[in-house]
């Protein structure tokens, strides 16, 4: 499915922002932001909400096609930044928090700049204590502000947990809905290289029962900028899954803005045979798999789930509706991992479509170890994904 | 002091004590020698706000190191140097190993204006407060003391399921509050449903929280006694320990950014000083220089953890400087003492852009919670004690009375009114239904995302085919 041609959306039926700063709904009226269709209607809930833009059946990263200008190239770090930039210019309200977030940039850059643009309030170091800043940005949050909650390594906010699962998570609801806390908390996470054990956690394992967050990884820079605009435009809060070896990814990102949707998954090469679910850096081992797979006779159709928290079953739905045949590729560990659960949610919902079990490929359930041969062996690898998908096909 | 001169020549000893005596007149004691660090309890904020309190700076400071410099170049032979420099400043340095005490010879004194019989301690200042404070704070406290006797009696009549009492703090939860603009931020632990009061939540919205009613503003989501309203800038009380502390200082940031008039203010108790929470929030709010007040209620008990089993230091107040974090040690059953240091700590707060740590001495009477029985784990006659002899509204009663604000037949007529709206209002709250199935699912998000959808179906499905296995109000 080419992109279609794009729609100009008018004025955001955003919720109004809480706390004293003028809402600025006169101005993003004034603001089109351009949507490219997918086959999925955006479900929004009178959000402003860009679907996810379709690929063409080359295995080019999503763009929107119909893009007028020619678009400018980015790192994806650099995506993120522009992303977090734009929001910050757009509601005063957004500032962010973290370790090293301010002069030094961030230890992966995305803040950069900003300390010398929005000053040391709004983008604000913290001491070393993840429990604090998370909790500082749930009370901040819940006087009106938008923190962007930085994590140096995912690994780490496992210090923060109490706050993101005791409060973060549940204050809107105890709380009758009078307080909001629309945080948004990302951070690099995932297996990079040879970092070791404590720095290649898999967080969307761990978080992913928590009632009242939402969750998504994002994979290229288009979708990464996109989804933390989302993100940070949600009222609820929001975890962004970023991938330590995805930061350089280079990618050309329309001129114009735009902003992804949170709850979609997008489709990243349509196919007939198998339906490949996955996110984050497996993707781009499962669209390695894909060249090898067509060469071999094989149409996966590969999608890239993006949200986390909840599943976007109506895209992934109608994929096994087509291939009845599933492949789940992640880089979680096997046991209570993201997989784990996606598999159960088809199993509930579209059972009578398959005909095979469900394959998932997931890490063992070992820490990452340092050993670049040992840690190679822990991240499933494209042989693995080929394999997989000839037997299901069999 | 001088004893590390013994052995240098006697021309350069005497120049560095000449010296050293100019430094000590101008930065004040020793900073290895024991002192207390008392706090002057004035209210006034002179405009020289260094000198305001003998808050003791140690030889780090970089103007008292840059005069010891300046005197420093005066010395012929230069190679005296008793000044080093590292990452944070300059630093005089000792031939001796002094190590800083565990404690002070002596503990931080407390504040306090009244005393036990409720008149004024003769060298006592304090901020003054005029008969219609005073009476809205003795009525308060007042209230607050029924209330927890009523609702303490209907969890054990089993008409609600749990709750805590303030028994023994009335003075803490209401003079601290009265203190307070209602612009001011709170973020309570459990045990300060007085502010809640003072700020105008009413016995019926008290109550309707505690049976999860309709009316409840919690939507009968959370366990009796966590209460919350925006409303009043009261934020939702959470069960856990200590984790409103570094949403306090968020609370505060977010006061800095918009430049209100106003700061956050923070409860806990002795126990939750524990919590790496209380540390880093401490830090973070004296870093980020963050206008709020961290409140801790020492009553003496954890559940079943004394003091003395839960820390070493000399109470909560000493940890403040550690933070650089200035403090003050009250008598937490001393209304006007209470009043007076929170109305203090908050234009300080405000003013200088800066965290204040209260330390407020009191004594938990009642029982942790309707969970907990404390005879257990401390003599009763102890309680006793402090339930009557230390009773702080009886005390502030005393003065209030003294002044010729109020009677017995007044004590009568309130405590009578008083008690027939509590109890009308549990009759009223106990009548009032429950919500419906639909409020399971809301707000948890913003709006109800489809999984919570198909999950409310299937469980309204599962009520339809088997009704009698469920309560018949449920079913919307």
């Amino acid at each position: 499915m080419a992109a279609a041609s794009s729609l100009h959306v008018a004025a955001p039926a955003a919720t109004p922002r809480v706390g004293s700063v003028a809402h600025k709904s006169a101005s993003s009226a004034a603001r089109s932001v351009r949507v490219a269709r997918s086959g999925a209607v955006a479900r929004s809930g009178g959000r402003l909400v860009a679907c996810a833009a379709v690929a063409t059946k080359a295995d080019a990263p999503a763009t929107d096609a119909a893009s007028k200008s020619e678009g400018h190239e980015v790192l994806l770090f650099e995506a993120l930044r522009e992303g977090l930039m734009e929001e910050m210019e757009a509601d005063p309200t957004v500032c962010v928090f973290g370790e090293d977030v301010g002069h030094y940039g961030g230890s992966y850059k995305v803040t950069k700049g900003l300390a010398d643009k929005y000053g040391d309030l709004r983008v604000l170091d913290t001491p070393i204590a993840e429990n604090s800043f998370t909790g500082m940005g749930v009370g901040a949050g819940m006087k009106g502000l938008r923190p962007v909650v930085e994590g140096m390594n995912m690994g780490f906010l496992l210090l923060a947990y109490n706050q993101i699962s005791n409060n973060c998570g549940m204050l809107h609801y105890t709380s009758g809905g009078q307080f909001k806390i629309p945080l948004v908390i990302r951070g690099p996470g995932g297996v990079g290289r040879q970092l070791g054990a404590e720095h290649s956690q898999r967080l969307e394992s761990y978080f992913q029962s928590i009632p009242g967050l939402q969750m998504v990884a994002c994979s290229t820079p288009y979708n990464a900028k996109g989804l933390m605009k989302a993100a940070i435009r949600s009222e609820n809060p929001v975890v962004l899954f970023e991938h330590v070896l995805l930061y350089n990814l280079k990618e050309k990102i329309p001129d114009e803005e735009y902003v992804c949707c949170l709850e979609e998954a997008e489709m990243v090469r349509p196919g007939e045979h198998v339906t490949i679910l996955t996110y984050s850096r497996m993707r781009y081992h499962v669209m390695q798999a894909a060249k090898t797979l067509v060469n071999k006779g094989y149409d996966p159709e590969v999608i890239d789930i993006r949200s986390l928290k909840p599943f976007d079953l109506h895209t992934i739905g109608n994929s096994i509706k087509k291939t009845h045949r599933v492949l789940i590729v992640e880089e979680c560990m096997r046991t209570g991992g993201i997989g784990a659960s996606l598999r159960s949610a088809i199993i509930d919902n579209f059972w009578d479509y398959l005909d095979a079990p469900i394959m998932c490929l997931s890490s063992q359930d070992v820490p990452t170890p340092y050993a670049a041969t040992l840690e190679d062996a822990t991240v499933v690898q494209p042989a693995q994904i080929v394999a997989a998908v000839e037997q299901i096909c069999q | 002091m001088a004893a590390w001169l013994a052995g240098s020549s006697s021309k350069l000893a005497h120049s560095a004590a000449r010296r050293l005596a100019g430094d000590l007149r101008r930065r004040g004691p020793d900073p290895w020698l024991l002192s207390s660090s008392t706090m002057p309890a004035r209210g006034q904020l002179a405009g020289d706000l260094r000198g305001f309190c003998s808050v003791r700076r140690f030889a780090g400071d970089s103007t008292a190191a840059t005069a010891a410099e300046e005197s420093e170049n005066e010395f012929a032979g230069g190679d005296l140097q008793q000044v080093v420099d590292f990452p944070g400043g300059k630093l005089s340095f000792v031939g001796e190993m002094n190590f800083v005490p565990e404690s002070q010879r002596e503990r931080i004194k407390c504040y306090r204006v009244l005393d036990d019989d409720g008149g004024i301690i003769y060298s006592s200042r304090f901020q003054e407060v005029g008969k219609e404070l005073a009476l809205k704070m003795y009525s308060n406290m007042v209230t607050l003391q029924i209330m927890d006797t009523i609702f303490y009696e209907a969890q054990r009549q089993g008409r609600i399921s749990f709750y805590i009492t303030s028994n023994g703090e009335e003075a803490i939860n209401i003079a601290s509050a009265a203190a307070l603009s209602a612009d001011d931020i709170v973020l309570p632990q459990y045990r300060e449903p007085g502010v809640l009061l003072w700020r105008g939540f009413t016995p019926q919205e008290f109550a309707n929280q505690l049976f999860g009613n309709k009316m409840d503003y919690g939507k009968g989501r959370q366990m009796p006694i966590h209460y919350g309203s925006n409303r009043l800038n009261y934020f939702t009380i959470s069960s856990p320990i200590a984790t409103q502390l570094p949403q306090a200082v968020g609370a505060a940031y977010s006061l800095k950014m918009d430049k209100k008039d106003a700061c956050a203010i923070t409860y806990f108790g002795d126990g939750g000083t524990s919590e790496g929470d209380f540390h880093a929030a401490l830090n973070f709010a004296a870093v980020k220089e963050a206008p709020m007040i961290f409140f801790c209620r020492n009553n003496g008990w954890a559940i079943s953890t004394p003091t003395t089993e839960q820390f070493r230091s000399d109470g909560i107040v000493t940890r403040g400087q550690a933070y650089g974090i200035r403090s003050i040690r009250v008598d937490g059953n001393d209304t006007l003492a209470v009043y007076s240091a929170v109305h203090t700590a908050r234009e300080m707060a405000i003013a200088e852009g800066r965290p204040i740590l209260i330390e407020a001495m009191t004594y938990r009477v009642g029982h942790h919670s309707t969970s907990d029985d404390s005879t257990k784990y401390r003599p009763a006659d102890e309680i006793e004690h402090w339930r009557t002899a230390r009773d702080p509204i009886s005390r502030y009663r005393k003065w209030v009375q003294g002044n010729g604000w109020w009677c017995d037949a007044e004590e009568t007529e309130l405590r009578n009114s008083v008690r027939q709206e509590i109890l009308q209002a549990v009759q009223a709250a106990e009548r009032i239904p429950k919500h419906g199935l639909a409020e399971l699912f809301t707000d948890v998000y913003d709006q109800v995302p489809s999984n919570l959808h198909e999950q409310q179906r299937s469980l309204l499905d599962i009520i339809k085919k088997h009704p009698s296995d469920y309560p018949t109000e449920v079913n919307s």
